[in-house]
């Protein structure tokens, strides 16, 4: 149990996706602009993620590894987790519009997306079961979402600032991620992974 | 909906699809191809597009331009196949399309790294599969291969490729000549440089780019302003960085 939570918390403050492993970079400077979006696109990523790992978990430990293509591992988890989108995107629209209506405009830029990508192809990596899996999916997203929502909090009051003309946007984006990112370093270390 | 589209979105693609036809006709030339993806539409400083690997295997020039080359790699060959292949694609399944295309092209770019540069593959890791949803390769699939001949869509390929790796290599000497010291692995400073970490680490793998952006920015408003200049009767065009303008 103490594994798992370490996992959970490596996932989420140490190993922080966004901040530390530099992954969902568009989606993190796109999105973080309202925190209401913010707070949906967390949401969203965090359910496709962990659909998306269980998936490719057994695609990759019933097809791929006992047939030894694991040369198709990429191609194979693209698709899957592109499949995955897609069948959210009809589920939600057919039996939960209002979700759907919430989740609509994010689902799509999941579908190409590194976060989503990356969590199954580091769980094979690293061999993990699939309760790991599942736990470093759910970690990820929280991560995630956590950065997000901090970004998303920051830039609503950066609106009122006075950015020099160059910086405006995108490049005083970049600096409030590197000062973010700088926080998150303080986690290094916590848990050895 | 009042929502700004994101960089890399759909709606973003077609945002800039329908500007393309605007553009002067400089920009048809197979030269001002490759130009346009080095400078005015540069994918990581100007279209903010692909940005997670900017950050992220810059602490090196080397990791960079492994990186940036193996992006040149499939971004130049899965625009010629897009465009080889545009009249057989049906619209309604073109973007699974195009990532089985891409998803071809990556992974043989890591069988034939790791057959020939194990070293690199390994100091890649998990990137070099993330190349496989990239923002800018479906973006140049989707808004200039799907429409042009074969040569202009390779060279665009080209050039966009080549404006991505330059833009890695230039962040990655900076972090690596300010952070340790060094460029491509050989001591510049002289082998007592204190090493400044967090330049290296990941805080100023963001802080670099933010400069960048910067500077890259007040440099394209100044080549605009000169080519502005003389020729007044030509209003100028809209600044392509419209991105992350609203």
């Amino acid at each position: 149990m103490l594994e798992y939570g370490a996992l959970f918390l490596s996932a989420v403050l140490v190993n922080n996706f966004v901040l530390t492993r530099f992954l969902g970079l568009c989606i993190f400077f796109g999105v973080s602009k309202s925190f209401d979006a913010s707070a949906g696109m967390g949401v969203a990523l965090t359910a496709v993620m962990t659909i998306a790992s269980f998936l490719a978990w057994a695609m990759y430990n019933l097809v791929l590894a006992p047939l030894h293509l694991e040369f198709f591992t990429t191609i194979c988890f693209v698709l899957i987790i592109a499949s995955t989108v897609q069948l959210l995107d009809v589920i939600t629209r057919r039996f939960l519009p209002t979700l759907h209506a919430m989740w609509g405009i994010y689902l799509m830029l999941i579908a190409t997306n590194c976060i989503v990508l990356s969590v199954p192809l580091i769980n094979v990596e690293n061999g993990f079961a699939l309760g790991k899996s599942l736990v470093h999916a759910v970690g990820a997203g929280v991560g995630f979402a956590l950065a997000l929502l901090l970004m998303a909090s920051i830039r609503e009051r950066l609106q009122y600032a006075k950015v020099p003309k160059a910086f405006e946007g995108l490049g005083i984006a970049f600096i409030t991620a590197g000062l973010l990112s700088l926080a998150f370093l303080g986690f290094s270390g916590m848990i050895p992974m | 909906m009042t929502h700004t589209p994101q960089p890399g979105s759909l709606a973003a693609q077609v945002l800039e699809a329908e500007r393309e036809p605007f553009r002067g006709s400089k920009q048809t030339t197979l030269r001002g191809l490759i130009a346009d993806g080095i400078f005015s539409k540069n994918p990581v400083f100007v279209l903010a597009l692909s940005l997670c690997p900017a950050v992220a295997v810059t602490s090196e020039v080397t990791t960079a331009l492994a990186m940036g080359l193996a992006v040149v790699f499939v971004l130049t060959f899965s625009n010629l196949c897009t465009s080889l292949l545009r009249r057989f694609i049906h619209p309604k399944v073109r973007l699974p399309a195009y990532i089985a295309i891409i998803a071809t092209l990556v992974t043989m770019t890591q069988l034939l790294m790791s057959a020939y540069f194990p070293d690199l593959y390994q100091a890649l890791g998990v990137y070099l599969a993330l190349v496989v949803v990239f923002a800018i390769i479906l973006a140049r699939a989707e808004v200039f291969a799907s429409k042009n001949s074969p040569l202009p869509a390779a060279v665009d390929g080209f050039g966009m490729g080549l404006g991505f790796l330059l833009a890695l290599v230039v962040t990655a000497a900076v972090r690596e000549l300010f952070g340790v010291g060094r460029l491509a692995g050989y001591p510049v400073f002289g082998a007592d440089y204190p090493p400044i970490l967090m330049i290296v680490l990941a805080p100023g793998g963001f802080i670099t780019i933010g400069l960048l952006i910067a500077l890259f920015r007040v440099v394209g408003q100044w080549r605009e302003r000169r080519r502005a200049g003389p020729t007044t009767d030509v209003p100028a065009p809209a600044a392509t960085g419209e991105v992350s303008h609203a």
